[in-house]
């Protein structure tokens, strides 16, 4: 419950920040003005400016929409894809089953980072290509967890019951699986968002993920990188933003756990 | 040999086990009889020390030649005395050994704990002779075995090898044989019986099963609700129970009686969930008999070792 | 060892099925590396005579097979810009990263599996939930940034650590270790903050089985029990966790080098990807991709040896 409403609240807060910068940001966020370089927080720029004179609160509520944009992108190629894919593993024919299986370990032998390297260098730098790749990175934990447990509600006396008066596995994927899973699927969605803005500021600080002037978190820290020893305010702010944002999505991912399903409740719950 | 008096166990505020007394002399067996939900393998549990984490004992258990109360005694005592003076063999024996450790070596471990044998390869010995004594085959090679190549039979047998690794004075058996099959039961019933009795050890036996009670124990004490409510010689408790749960209890296990529809007795109602038991006496709501007297919790009628807590026993004033 | 002979074939086919993946993927892109290497006013015959000496114009199965039979000779082929054998290069930078990974492992499991078994034992207590708590936060800070922030601490203000660069061991032990401590923490802390997780609930739930029970039954007091008994049977599934770190270790090393400027794998692969040095980078994800399977491998095996019940073929 604790984890919920933490999650939640931090979750609601990046969304409304990216909300409202579509109306209303203190200044423009890419707005260079050397007069105004490194300035410590003030009335003016609440957080102060970075290098090039950009008002810091701005760039943060505007990155909080590539936050959102990398994870709706990742997290949205891996479900779409993986989710169908586990549960026709599940309850299709056995030999369909198997293939997804293995491709599923081939899958495992590329981690999101290096398939995200990988495209980068064959697609070009941008958060789309970059995101892409993170999202197929992440194809096979939906669809290993869309299989488990669409075998398990395939195994259950009500579809037993729903197969024994004819229906087809199709009918009952749509029927009776997909919305017993979706629960799950939710859940896994909340923590791989969270795996997605780690991935995104990684990919920012090498040079391969956002690319300027669009504002982002990882990138507002790669371009400050050396000013950590004089100016740290610029690299905290930033990361404390990326920190919040990671923890929001998996401590959510952890509460919708504890209410989709119970019987993990025991160990959770106390944690 | 085993003294409880007034053994209260309790999760919170809500009462499991209210002032549970009894003895078990010097290689005595009793058997301590209920259903589930009825409380006695919490008090087993409490006379050993070994309470589930947010669950607390008052109360006191004293053991022969301790000078100490064993409830809020240091875990530094309890451990001394858990496995040498004091073993206890549990329900479950699919699960109750490390499924990553060599059997011989989780029974030489009980040899090892205690400095009761000499050296690693002494304890090794004495770990094969324990498994014989079990009656298992082969103990050299089973004994090398990991316990998920052994029935749940063959593990059972090396628990109680365990339990008895140190020739403890008291042995208490929590529903030893409940998992197992009829065959299985009878012949381990046996080696329990043969164990306690070369050890002049005293037995404290739990079960739900009356038949078991009578092939093993001498004395018997049943509970209900979290309360001994009759005990006496096993004898005389199974031929003419006092107390109206007793009887009932011995009714449903007659297969050979029915009622009048020709139906097998049954207690009527279901054992409530911990806390839900009525006030008064703690069976008013499943029993025949039950009136407003019920409603008082009935005192002790009889001796400390054989006696009843019901208003209205059976053959009493009707 | 059936089962370990199973499982090696299956890696085999594994590593067979994603090397062609990664050749496949490298050979569709666009764009010709005799281009790229020559510039854009090569003249159709240097361009086709670059193509030759590439031996890219050869039908792919036959550049694929000449790929993989030289991988297994050790030859990994010629950079595309510099014209330098690759292998050897190759090699010196996979030894930095094993290094800086083989730290970062330790730095992990020397911290999370004493604090994941204390919150784990303690989890009703103030300090349980603390460590708890922490290690969720921990798992949310990027590892780049952690290494930054140990970079200002001990490189920038107490200036007691190098903040970068790298010294081979060979040359000075007491330079090379010094140069690793900050990377290996830096990559290892995230870790250990991920897998205190993981090490606790496989504690918690040790710590409810009967065989502990057991334990306790023959004498044993709750620690020396938990130590004896729990640990071993906790180890499965925090030997899984750790295995798929290490695939996360291997690739976050890519990124911890470039902050500490380390030359190992991760800054050879993104110097490629710069340079657009295609077979580079061929190269090195297949090194990475194989090391990750080979992981995988090593955790399997490692499985039938803490749990005797896998002992039996699956």
């Amino acid at each position: 419950m604790r984890n919920l409403v933490i999650g939640a609240v931090l979750v609601g807060l990046i969304v409304l920040a990216a909300l409202i910068s579509f109306l209303w940001t203190p200044f423009d966020p890419t707005q260079v003005d050397a007069a105004l370089r490194l300035q410590g927080p003030s009335g003016a720029h609440w957080l102060g400016t970075d290098r090039f004179g950009r008002d810091l609160v701005s760039q943060l509520m505007v990155g909080a929409r590539t936050t959102l944009y990398v994870g709706v992108v990742a997290v949205g190629v891996a479900a779409v894809i993986g989710t169908p894919l586990g549960v026709f593993a599940a309850a299709g024919p056995r030999w369909l089953g198997e293939i997804v299986l293995r491709a599923n370990d081939i899958m495992l032998a590329f981690p999101a980072l290096l398939l995200a390297i990988m495209f980068g260098a064959a697609f070009g730098a941008s958060t789309l290509t970059a995101m892409v790749a993170i999202g197929i990175a992440t194809v096979p934990s939906f669809a290993r967890l869309a299989r488990g447990s669409a075998l398990q509600v395939l195994n259950t006396e009500y579809v037993l019951a729903a197969r024994s008066a004819g229906r087809t596995g199709l009918a009952i994927s749509v029927r009776h699986v997909l919305p017993n899973i979706a629960g799950l699927i939710i859940v896994q969605c909340s923590v791989s968002f969270g795996i997605a803005v780690l991935a995104e500021a990684a990919l920012s600080y090498l040079g391969l993920g956002t690319q300027p002037p669009t504002p982002s978190w990882g990138r507002m820290l790669q371009e400050s990188q050396e000013l950590l020893a004089v100016q740290p305010r610029l690299l905290i702010v930033p990361g404390v933003a990326i920190a919040l944002a990671v923890l929001g999505f998996t401590l959510l991912g952890d509460g919708l756990r504890d209410r989709f399903d119970p019987r993990l409740e025991g160990h959770r719950a106390q944690g | 040999m085993l003294k409880v008096d007034g053994l209260c166990v309790a999760a919170g505020e809500l009462p499991l086990v209210s002032d549970v007394s009894f003895t078990v002399g010097s290689g005595e067996r009793v058997g301590l009889i209920g259903e589930s939900g009825s409380g006695k393998s919490l008090t087993a549990s409490a006379v050993f020390g070994l309470l589930p984490d947010d669950v607390t004992a008052a109360g006191s258990v004293r053991l022969d030649g301790v000078a100490e109360d064993l409830v809020g005694a240091s875990e530094n005592l309890l451990s001394r005395l858990r496995g040498s003076r004091l073993a206890m063999v549990f329900q479950e024996p699919m699960t109750a050994l490390n499924p990553s450790m060599r059997v011989v070596d989780q029974v030489a471990e009980a040899r090892l704990i205690h400095r009761t044998a000499g050296d690693r390869a002494a304890a090794h010995r004495d770990a094969l002779r324990l498994l014989e004594q079990v009656r298992l085959r082969d103990v050299a090679e089973l004994g090398n075995a990991y316990p998920h190549q052994l029935s749940g039979g063959q593990r059972q047998r090396v628990l109680l090898a365990i339990a008895l690794a140190n020739d403890p004075d008291v042995l208490i058996c929590d529903e030893p044989t409940t998992a197992l099959d009829v065959t299985v039961q009878a012949q381990l019933l046996d080696l329990i019986v043969k164990g306690v009795k070369e050890r002049d050890a005293s037995l404290l036996f739990i079960t739900h099963d009356l038949a078991v009670v009578a092939t093993v124990c001498e004395r018997v004490l049943v509970m209900y609700g979290g309360r001994i409510v009759e005990s006496g010689l096993v004898a005389e408790v199974l031929t003419s129970p006092k107390h109206r749960y007793t009887k009932g209890l011995l009714d449903a296990s007659d297969l050979e009686s029915v009622d009048e529809r020709g139906r097998l007795h049954a207690i009527a109602g279901a054992v409530p969930a911990a806390g839900q038991f009525p006030s008064g006496c703690v069976f008013r709501n499943r029993c025949p008999r039950a009136d407003d007297r019920c409603r008082v919790q009935p005192p002790w009628f009889g001796e400390p070792t054989a006696g009843h807590a019901c208003w209205h026993p059976v053959g009493g004033d009707e | 060892m059936m089962v370990i002979l199973r499982r090696a074939g299956i890696f085999l086919l594994t590593l067979a099925i994603a090397s062609i993946v990664v050749f496949a993927f490298m050979a569709v892109l666009p764009g010709d590396p005799a281009q790229v290497a020559l510039g854009v006013n090569a003249t159709p015959e240097l361009l086709a005579q670059t193509r030759h000496a590439f031996g890219i114009d050869r039908p792919l199965p036959v550049q694929y097979l000449d790929w993989i039979g030289g991988l297994f000779t050790g030859d990994f082929g010629r950079s595309y810009v510099t014209g330098d054998a690759i292998g050897p290069q190759l090699l010196d930078r996979f030894e930095v990263t094993l290094w800086l990974v083989g730290a970062a492992t330790v730095v992990a499991v020397v911290v999370a599996v004493p604090l994941g078994t204390l919150a784990a034992a303690k989890h009703r207590t103030a300090s349980g939930t603390v460590v708890s708590g922490l290690s969720q936060l921990g798992a949310a800070v990027p590892a780049f940034l952690a290494g930054i922030v140990l970079v200002e601490i001990f490189a920038v203000s107490l200036r007691i650590l190098p903040s970068g660069g790298w010294t081979p061991p060979d040359a000075d032990p007491v330079a090379f270790l010094k140069g690793l401590v900050l990377p290996a923490l830096s990559l290892g802390l995230v870790q250990a903050a991920v897998l205190t997780r993981y090490v606790r609930s496989a504690v918690l739930d040790v710590l409810g089985e009967d065989y502990l029970r057991t334990a306790r039954a023959k004498g044993l007091r709750p620690t020396r029990a938990l130590i004896r008994h729990g640990l071993r049977n906790a180890a499965v599934p925090v030997v899984t966790v750790l295995g798929l770190q290490l695939a996360t270790l291997l690739i976050g090393a890519v990124v911890v080098e470039r902050v500490f400027v380390i030359p190992g794998l991760g800054s050879m692969l993104l110097d490629a990807v710069g340079g657009r040095d295609l077979i580079v980078v061929q190269d090195v994800v297949m090194v990475l991709v194989a090391a990750v399977l080979v992981v995988n491998l090593l955790v399997d095996v490692l499985y039938t040896v803490v749990d005797p019940r896998l002992r039996r073929a699956r």
